[in-house]
């Protein structure tokens, strides 16, 4: 695994600085949705060099953190909101909507975001959230497969996502998945683009310094899909890692390439031990 | 647009007369501000929901007029104060003549 | 036209000017818009409570929040925004509280007004800075 200095990342022209006064990061502080209380730090896996795994929220100013903390002032809910009416929707040749199978509702899929991506065995592929949507949707109704990090598959997403919110993220990377698994590691620490720059420069590195004027965050994924304030809609895994590559000057890979998804897995099994959070909110 | 703005609102189920409760509402609605251009330097042509009302058995609770300075997915938190048991309305007015609603009852036990 | 690098630099500097100034550009838009909530009512300070986070973290949804009791209508206007009307709250007779909360958007750090007009015409003033930041990959 490579190291790569932050002096060196300075030379590429991105400047991190340390936190301000004015906003420092509590560590400290707790997030509760609803009642239920949502795992923020946690020992981070053998196979990282950081000591503990934080999730973005912990990054954010209050203000932010506040909009998570209660469903109906997370405006990602809305989307949850408009997936379930998808949800009931008859689509497709069968004549079927989700519910038609799927008796008992989204909660049919309790656990499962915290698992995502995961081998389909039957596939014999890496399979993420869109994949088993758009299997679904395909196989068993007859229906055209949604767009992926589109308003319709993102907010289905957020509903399946949201029927395991505070379980743990618990990501397999042996057995079927392992090569991806290794590509995924690789292309973390790949620097790439104009600026020369790869994920670990700053989600490894540098997280809690800032980034201009914005607090870097470890990069963990278990709050995805997320509602971001700067585009006020949610936001996909692949279209977050598609931003960041534009952001450092790289040419991003395509959603749903080969590349994104090795990176999804890996970046996700990075968070294993944190909760799964999504919808979150993020700035 | 009008047919993804959807609302959610939040009202108690019951409430005692004469004691102030908190709403909330929040509808999805891209707010399209009149101040972008697009990608050949055009004016986008403002968009967004210009009133909101909420109302009690027919008499008001709170209006709300609406500039482009308002968020995507307009939200607001406000306090009521009822007497008697009935239903709360909820009416948002579109620059394009949409109106969308909502309605919640409620129980003063 | 051949631009001189030291062209560039004082046309650089003329942009960076406009840029980091936050007043209004349209005086005339921002007092037609305060003008048009206050009705020639008496203007004084106070009497009306304006909450927004000193640094906003992002200036497309920034939480605002207003009291001022006893007032028919409260209104909010951004100084540094291209049309400083932000938003206005009329009080109905089932208001439980004359007070209220929206979310909203601004082009970079400036001051939020608040005014309140009471029954009697007189009108409340506060304002608030925010700072918003700008210039990041959003964590």
């Amino acid at each position: 695994m490579k190291k790569i200095t932050l002096s060196a990342t300075l030379a590429a022209g991105l400047a991190i600085f340390a936190g301000s006064a004015s906003a420092q990061v509590d560590l400290d502080a707790v997030l509760n949705v609803e009642g239920m209380d949502i795992t923020t730090r946690a020992p981070a896996a053998d196979f990282l060099d950081i000591d503990e795994v934080i999730s973005g929220w912990v990054y954010r100013t209050k203000e932010t953190q506040a909009l998570q903390m209660d469903d109906f002032e997370n405006p990602g809910m809305i989307f949850v909101d408009i997936a379930m009416d998808d949800w009931n929707t008859v689509d497709g040749s069968e004549g079927k909507s989700c519910a038609s199978c799927h008796t008992d509702g989204p909660a049919e899929f309790a656990g499962l975001r915290a698992e995502m991506p995961r081998w389909n065995e039957e596939k014999g592929s890496l399979f993420n959230m869109e994949d088993y949507i758009n299997l679904m949707r395909v196989e068993y109704m007859g229906a055209e497969p949604l767009k992926w990090a589109k308003p319709r598959m993102d907010a289905m997403v957020a509903l399946i996502s949201l029927q395991s919110r505070g379980d743990t993220i618990n990501v397999a990377i042996d057995g079927p998945v392992s090569d991806i698994w290794e590509q995924g590691q690789e292309l973390y620490f790949t620097r790439v683009g104009q600026l020369d720059m790869s994920c670990a420069n700053c989600h490894e590195d540098s997280y809690g310094l800032m980034i201009r004027a914005d607090r870097l965050s470890q990069g963990q994924s278990n709050g995805f899909p997320t509602y971001r304030l700067k585009n006020a809609k949610l936001n996909s895994i692949q279209a977050r890692f598609k931003g960041c590559m534009s952001n450092i000057r790289a040419e991003p890979y395509a959603i749903g390439s080969e590349e994104f998804r090795a990176l999804e897995l890996y970046v996700a099994s990075r968070g294993n031990g944190l909760s799964v959070e999504g919808p979150s909110v993020r700035n | 647009m009008a047919e993804d703005s959807k609302p959610r609102v939040r009202v108690p189920r019951s409430a005692t007369a004469g004691e102030a409760f908190e709403v909330k509402t929040l509808i999805s609605h891209k707010m399209e501000s009149g101040q972008r251009k697009d990608a050949d330097g055009n004016n986008i042509p403002r968009s967004i929901i210009n009133h909101f009302s909420c109302d009690f058995n027919g008499e008001n609770v709170m209006q709300v007029t609406l500039h482009g300075a308002i968020s995507t997915n307009p939200y607001f938190q406000f306090e009521a104060v009822i007497q008697e048991s009935g239903t709360f309305t909820f009416t948002w007015n579109d620059d394009n003549g949409s109106v969308y609603t909502d309605s919640k009852d409620i129980t003063v036990g | 036209m051949q631009l001189t690098r030291r062209d560039t630099l004082i046309m650089g500097a003329g942009v960076a000017a406009v840029t980091l100034l936050p007043l209004p550009s349209l005086a005339g838009a921002w007092e037609d818009a305060i003008a048009a909530f206050t009705e020639g009512g008496e203007i004084m300070d106070g009497g009306i409570e304006l909450t927004a986070p000193e640094i906003a973290e992002n200036g497309n949804t920034v939480p605002i929040s207003v009291s001022a009791p006893g007032a028919v209508a409260i209104a909010v206007f951004a100084e540094g925004n291209p049309n400083p009307d932000v938003v206005e709250f009329q009080f109905g007779p089932l208001a439980g509280a004359q007070s209220g909360s929206t979310r909203c958007r601004l082009a970079g750090t400036q001051n939020l007004h608040a005014y309140a007009k009471m029954p009697d015409g007189s009108i409340g003033h506060t304002v608030v800075s925010v700072k918003v930041t700008i210039g990041g990959c959003g964590g």
